[in-house]
């Protein structure tokens, strides 16, 4: 018994080394930024302890360092991480054995990272509870790590640009959208959404073209998909 | 930030899980990650300063069309993230772009 927790531990944490190798270097850029922005070194990690979403995380410090309110960094994360009620109700479904404090604690350490990797197995989830649970304690604990050596890096390093940092966030989704894009319907629906979205963001819409866009673009992929069965 | 950002994650799996969804709705909810990835990506890759910019200043877009092959060929999630920052750390050395 305990040495089958143990494999399904160690199936979870290897499942997720690429995100350990995506989140070192985002969490590192995070880190860096943080430290920048004037944000205290104890604010920063913690974000990255209780808070844990990068994206809403990389949004907030940019806001803290143009001296936005924490009213408006707060409706803001909000809004950019309303899509990951989209992503927890599409693995749902999956998780009909599982008890609510693991529901819980899997769902604080669902994002857009580790919700690809599950996504990817999602038949799997109801009997891999500890493996699925061991994948996102490993992937919180390499954001946090990525965190901390990047706010020690931070006084060290004059400025992000010249390493590419600040395009770590973009890369990390290329690689987790082409993930996501086996079906010719997925690739229509990716498209369709990015289309959307910059539409969207050029008419001035900064926060909530993203929800807009994934709507819109899941409603209209799904159209193609009943289109081409019929 | 932490309640705003827990929240929309906790509620659906909490009420959802375990119910059969409408085959629609859950052929729609597939359809959710490629959507939303690519409405957070698509925009950061395309515009700059308020209008699209395809331009080689554009760094961004250019490292962009060699990471996405790279992701396709190795499904490397490591590999895109370093090819692509090296891309964009190289083309700003050369002085190009921003």
């Amino acid at each position: 018994m305990l040495a089958d927790s143990l494999t399904a531990c160690c199936r979870g944490a290897r499942r997720a080394l690429p995100i350990v190798l995506g989140y070192v270097p985002i969490g590192f850029a995070y880190g860096v930024l943080a430290g920048k922005s004037g944000l205290s070194e104890a604010n920063t990690l913690l974000m990255s302890f209780i808070v844990f979403a990068g994206s809403a995380q990389f949004i907030a410090v940019g806001l803290f360092a143009s001296g936005t309110g924490p009213a408006a960094v707060i409706l803001t994360t909000f809004v950019v991480n309303l899509r990951h009620m989209l992503m927890a109700a599409s693995l749902a479904p999956y998780l009909s054995g599982w008890k609510k404090r693991y529901l819980a604690f899997f769902s604080f350490e669902l994002t857009d990272e580790t919700f690809a990797l599950h996504s990817s197995a999602a038949g799997k989830l109801n009997e891999c509870r500890l493996e699925a649970l061991s994948l996102n304690v490993t992937a919180q604990f390499s954001w946090v790590t990525g965190t901390a050596l990047g706010l020690i890096a931070s006084g060290l390093i004059g400025d992000i640009k010249p390493l590419g940092l600040d395009y770590a966030l973009a890369a990390m989704f290329i690689g987790l959208l082409v993930g996501q894009c086996q079906s010719p319907v997925r690739i229509i629906t990716a498209i369709l959404s990015g289309i959307i979205a910059t539409l969207l963001y050029l008419a001035g819409w900064h926060q909530f073209h993203i929800i807009v866009a994934t709507i819109a673009g899941a409603t209209l992929g799904l159209g193609v998909e009943l289109w081409i069965k019929r | 930030m932490a309640v705003v950002t827990y929240l929309p994650r906790l509620l659906p799996t909490l009420f959802l899980s375990g119910r059969n969804l409408q085959p629609l709705i859950s052929s729609w909810l597939r359809l959710v990650p490629p959507a939303v990835l690519a409405a957070m990506l698509v925009p950061s890759l395309l515009v700059r300063e308020e209008s699209v910019t395809l331009g080689f200043d554009n760094l961004f877009f250019w490292a962009a069309l060699v990471a996405f092959p790279v992701a396709w060929k190795w499904n490397s999630l490591f590999a895109t993230v370093i090819v692509g920052m090296g891309l964009v750390a190289l083309g700003r050395s050369l002085g190009l772009g921003m």
